[in-house]
């Protein structure tokens, strides 16, 4: 199947009115990017990194896309309270691929901007250039560079540190089908620090497909803290590509949380390209229905010294799917690597599938690397303790599969999106899958 | 300073000959090079065969050349030129077919050489051996003794007139000739390898033995090997390969399929010291081996455990379909890379019965510029209910030159399954090192040691023989090759 | 409180209970002795519903209600509480949320409003004292990393916050020293009534001297063989269990 054919095609007839909904310096990556396309097409199973997904099929529908820039009406404060109490933090929504500021305003000052990447782009083409699209992608990246006309850029200057957590809402709106092609920028400049809260809802009960391409840098002594959580529904689709790139003692912390979701697809590339560098990277999928959620890490050893810790884990329930694959890298000459690596996998359904693929590829002797993965049950013998003292076996289970899921919330470190996270995931746990509680959309249900 | 000397250890190592490095001057019989279907009928008219099995070749021959050299694996395998080889070598010479004749002199000495006396009253006590060289069976050892128990065990060759309804029922059932590009190939033109049945009941008295050794110049070694065990019977059986230290690369495309029937056990042990090329990466074999067995019955139970410490480029997995409830399946593997060797192996264990286990527990030590892979897959299908997986795999790295990694696969479908990974890479201890150091123990011999040690869990698997073997050639592999 | 009548019982297809009987009253401690394999943990597994027992005969009545037809929570609810041979760990679930959870359950079985946050603190800190059990530990996932003693300790203290009637304490005093054996034993005893009963199982008269018995049974073989005062538990201590085996030969009990 050759879904990128009609996204070839729709940019063939729609290019002048993709242009004009952007900006010149975003559009001069749109060649290229065809060309890559066109010689590669979107990744099939025969790669390696999407053996378990059909990325052809996810693409096969034929969504619309917003090209014109057609305003979407919605308010979102109304639409959406996601609020996490005692975090002080500064709210974005994005539009599908529109930042809409709560007060309507882009932050953009010499040591901060946070905005559009349509602004940012036309107010400072200079970090524009040095940040946009500088990594080699595959067909999915290729087809997001094709089609992006916006997206969400934080920029930190150096030395700035921020005091206020980052919110930024991703709300998905559309009365028909549609795709959304959002590009994401974040730069945390030298030894400046920033911490983020990202958050995926739909406010749709259209299918709608997202593909989001987030290049993010953290430079020499840089710290960031990114926290990315997912409560969309069934008819949603989200393609994420990430590519990280670590500099000299920086240190990153992510997070990501899958707690409702149709089909998801994260493709993670992390770099560890400067000496000391160190990254604690989680996630956790807790899944039901028919949901997939699959995600494929690439943790790469650029660089003496450097540390990376990453643990996954997922609790699958219903018929749903979880995929894991996590490769770390150490290349040649990056001695004194460490690295952990674990994935854990609650099946607690017949019909629940958990695939992991935990990968070591080490040309450097220093290093310590450990993976570790694990498919498995609930311990019978555990939920038989907790009846003898009276706790009925469907809150035993639910306590048992809370408790799996919370070591990796255990790792964020804001005390107050842990404990608000503490509380999202018991919802979760108490609601089943279908409904994050939070959105108009489940909480008229 | 300390790194100084320790290079001059690599380079005293990497210098070291290859002990089994010699040739074999006898009058060899070797078809022209090259593969269509006339060679391979003219191996079958060779060999005698019957008509099925001519068919089954030409099926497999014909598949094959639809399907492409495999490009998967962390191994750099060039485009193989199947043309430049010659796919059947008889050392017994033109004259000299006789099966009942004496063997030619040269040859018994060559298996003497390598420690593997064809003389029945010279051989290790309780081992029975079956010796091929190139592509034919030179001797079978204690055949007639383990006849009385009902235990076959000969060449396939022999097995294929002898026992034509034996061969025929199991022969491509758990390697099918579609398997895999080799397989096919392997299917097609398989000179000779072993064949074993125990019948019921029976417990094998000996440990069978099969060597195999290339010595003809530009040919390739197809052996197949088949092994069945019927209820409740019981085997252990080993093989252990050598070859001539060559310029060219040498093919090496096996098969060894078993079956293992209900309450039945297999052990089944390799030594695998092929040469491994130079210590600048030239020549060597190329082993490309497809290894299955078929856990049929209910409590039948199989153990794979390998010493792969030559090649230059391994390329197996050897793998337990565990069909029968409450089957057993083990694999343990060391293995070692040096100079330029490149090792991609592991194996594959399919939970398809109930309350099935599987433990893997796999080695991999590199030194030099060689890169050394474990890639498993552990699988439990829907009806696998309380099947249960165990993996370690552990990397030591001996040089700053040389890649370890670990590829696990894990799919589960059954939600009362338990599969548990874990892996770790490190590098040779250098406290540990230091340690037997100032005991006086010198650096080579300390590598030695600890290596031995590390790979104590798989060695202890092995028959008490091999495993002396397996320890000494760990050491040999690997002395003062610390980087 | 407890009637067992003529009970049989299996584990993975082996019949280890032929025929127990056994009557508990309010007020009581019995003592259960008996030689390895007995049945004596079997017998206290069947009591407290543990899934992997089956039950093959017999019938067991608590405070008049049919005890077998019960889940185990249930059993909970109803007063039963069973001290752990050897307590399972569950990491990641808080002591603290796994008690609020257990009495929860119960109040809501009996038709009471949950428990508020303080007043289960306050309780958490009352019923902590009486075991002398670290306030750490009831932060920590249950019995995660808790040594030996701590984790009889912590069993004692989830009957102190469970009030069950009918308590079963299954080798509590293995593998605790004499000090960590007296502080168990006497937090056990400062829980006692007369509204209350007990069934210790044990193999040592050292557990006996604490908590002392009313009544000691001898189980073998799947059968309560002898019955006596604590006299009985003494010579046990002194001879072994041999006499029992060849006076119940004799009497062609076996």
């Amino acid at each position: 199947m050759n879904s990128e054919r009609q996204y070839i095609e729709l940019y063939g007839q729609t290019k002048q009115f993709i242009d004009n909904g952007s900006h010149a310096l975003i559009n001069a990556h749109r060649q290229q990017a065809l060309e890559q396309l066109e010689a590669q097409g979107l990744p099939t199973s025969k790669n390696e990194r999407y053996k378990y997904i059909d990325v052809a099929e996810a693409f096969a529908p034929d969504y619309g896309l917003n090209l014109r820039r057609m305003k979407m009406e919605a308010d979102p404060g109304a639409a959406y309270r996601c609020s996490v109490p005692n975090l002080d933090s500064v709210l974005y929504y994005v539009f599908n691929d529109k930042v809409v500021a709560k007060d309507g305003n882009t932050l953009d000052t010499d040591r901060l901007f946070v905005g559009s990447l349509v602004d940012f782009a036309a107010n400072r083409p200079e970090e524009f250039n040095k940040y946009y699209n500088k990594f080699v992608g595959d067909g999915l990246v290729a087809l997001n560079t094709l089609l992006a006309q916006d997206g969400v850029v934080v920029w930190i200057g150096d030395g700035y540190k921020c005091e206020k957590t980052i919110q930024i809402l991703n709300l998905t709106l559309g009365n028909v089908a549609m795709m959304t092609n959002r590009r994401v920028l974040i730069v945390v400049g030298k030894g400046a620090e920033a911490s983020l809260l990202v958050c995926d809802h739909s406010l749709t009960k259209e299918s709608h497909l997202v593909s989001e391409v987030a290049e993010i840098v953290v430079a020499e002594d840089a710290v960031l803290h990114l926290c990315s959580i997912e409560e969309t529904g069934e008819t949603n689709k989200m393609f994420r590509s990430t590519n990280i790139v670590q500099h000299c003692r920086s240190k990153l912390s992510y997070t990501d949380v899958t707690l409702n979701n149709g089909l998801t697809r994260h493709t993670l590339d992390l770099h560890l390209a400067g000496e000391k560098a160190e990254a604690c990277v989680s996630g956790l999928v807790v899944g039901g229905g028919t949901q997939h959620a699959d995600s494929d890490l690439l943790i790469s050893h650029e660089a003496c010294c450097c540390k990376s810790d990453v643990l996954y884990k997922s609790v699958l329930d219903g018929s749903s799917t979880g995929a894991f694959a996590g490769k770390v890298y150490v290349a040649p000459g990056a001695q004194k690597s460490e690295s952990q690596e674990t994935n854990s996998n609650l099946c607690v359904s017949p019909n629940a599938h958990a695939y992991t693929r935990p990968m070591l590829e080490i040309y450097a002797d220093d290093v310590k690397c450990n993976h570790g993965s694990t498919v498995g049950r609930l311990d019978e013998s555990a939920l038989f303790y907790m009846a003898q003292r009276g706790v009925d076996p469907t809150e035993g289970r639910r306590l048992l599969q809370q408790a799996f899921a919370c070591e990796v919330i255990e790792r964020i470190e804001l005390p107050s999106l842990r404990t608000r996270l503490h509380q999202m995931i018991e919802e979760r746990f108490r609601r089943g899958s279908g409904a994050c509680g939070d959105c108009v959309l489940c909480a008229s249900k | 300073m300390q790194k100084k000397e320790e290079n001059s250890f690599i380079r005293k190592v990497a210098d070291k000959d290859y002990e089994y490095g010699f040739t074999t001057d006898v009058e060899t019989e070797i078809i022209e090079k090259g593969l269509n279907e006339d060679v391979v009928r003219l191996i079958s008219e060779k060999k005698g065969e019957p008509e099925w099995l001519l068919d089954f070749r030409l099926k497999s021959f014909r598949h094959w050349l639809t399907m492409e050299q495999p490009k998967w694996g962390h191994v750099d395998l060039p485009t193989i030129d199947y043309q430049a080889i010659s796919y059947y070598a008889d050392p017994r010479g033109r004259n000299n077919k006789n099966e009942n004749r004496e063997i030619d002199p040269e040859l018994e000495k060559t298996f003497d050489k390598l420690g593997i006396p064809l003389q029945e009253r010279m051989a290790l006590s309780g081992v029975a051996v079956d010796a091929v060289m190139d592509s034919v069976s030179v001797k079978t050892t204690f055949k007639e003794k383990l006849a009385e128990k009902g235990i076959i065990f000969c060449s396939i060759s022999e097995a294929v007139k002898q026992y034509p309804d034996l061969v025929k029922q199991y022969l491509g059932t758990v390697v099918p000739y579609r398997d895999n590009f080799f397989a096919a190939l392997n299917s097609a033109v398989f000179s000779d390898g072993s064949f074993v049945y125990i019948p019921k009941g029976v417990r094998c008295p000996m440990e069978l033995s099969t060597y195999f050794r290339i010595n003809a110049v530009n040919t390739g070694q197809f052996e197949r090997t088949l092994i069945v065990c019927d209820e409740g019977a019981y085997v252990s059986y080993l093989e252990g390969c050598t070859a001539p230290m060559r310029d060219e690369n040498q093919l090496h495309a096996a098969i060894v399929e078993i079956v293992v029937e209900k309450d039945a056990e297999v052990k089944y042990s390799t030594v695998q010291n092929w040469y491994p090329g130079d210590k600048n990466g030239n020549g060597g074999v190329y082993n490309l081996v497809t290894k299955r067995g078929l856990l049929r019955g209910e409590n039948s139970k199989l153990s794979w455990t390998q010493v792969e410490t030559g090649s230059a480029i391994t390329w197996k997995y050897p793998s337990c379909i565990l069909r029968g409830d409450n089957a057993v399946a083990e694999f343990y593997s060391v293995a070692v890379t040096n100079n330029y060797q490149e090792a991609d192996t592991g194996t594959k264990m399919i939970h398809i019965g109930r309350n099935t286990r599987s433990t893997i527990v796999s080695k991999g030590i590199s030194a030099g510029h060689s890169q050394n892979s474990y890639r498993g897959l552990v699988k439990a299908g829907r009806n696998a209910s309380g099947a249960r997986n165990y993996s370690s795999c552990d990397s030591l790295l001996l040089s700053d030159t040389c890649g370890a990694h670990t590829f696990p696969y894990i799919d589960v479908k059954n939600n009362t399954a338990i599969v548990e990974h874990e892996a770790t890479t490190s590098k040779i201890s250098e406290e540990q090192l230091f340690y037997c150091n100032q005991r006086g123990i010198p650096p080579e011999e300390a590598v030695g040691l600890i290596v031995n040690g590390y790979a104590k869990d798989v060695i202890n698997k092995l028959p008490m023989e091999f495993a002396v073997e397996a320890q000494k050639l760990l050491s040999v592999s690997l002395e003062g090759s610390v980087g | 409180m407890l009637e067992v009548r003529n009970l049989y019982a299996s584990v993975e297809g082996k019949e280890i209970l032929r025929g127990v009987d056994l009557t508990v009253k309010a007020g009581e401690v019995h003592a259960l002795m008996g030689p390895n394999g007995s049945g004596k943990s079997t017998l206290s597994n069947v009591l407290v519903g543990n899934p992997l027992y089956t039950v093959t005969g017999g019938e067991v009545f608590f405070n008049g209600k049919d005890l077998l037809a019960m889940p185990a929570e249930d059993r909970s609810h109803e007063g039963l509480f069973m001290s752990f041979q050897t307590p399972v760990e569950i990491p990641g679930v808080s002591m603290n949320n796994f008690m609020r959870a257990a009495i929860n359950a119960k109040r809501k079985y009996l038709g009471q409003p949950p428990i508020n946050g303080a007043d289960f603190l306050k309780m958490v800190k009352e019923k902590r004292a009486l075991v002398e059990l670290d306030a750490g530990l009831t932060r920590r996932g249950v019995n995660e990393g808790f040594s030996g003693g701590e984790k009889k300790r912590n069993e004692i203290f989830q009957m102190a916050m469970l009030e069950p009637t009918l308590t079963i304490l299954d080798e509590t005093d293995s593998g605790l020293d004499v000090d960590a054996l007296r502080i168990v034993a006497d937090g056990f005893n400062k829980l006692r009534t007369p509204q209350t009963a007990a069934i210790c199982i044990t193999h040592y008269q050292r557990m006996l001297d604490y908590i002392k018995p009313d009544i000691v049974h001898v189980m073998m073989n799947g059968r309560i063989v002898k019955t006596g005062g604590p006299d009985l538990a003494y010579r046990i201590e002194e001879e072994g269990f041999d006499w029992l085996k060849e006076e119940t030969l004799r009497e062609n009990k076996i």
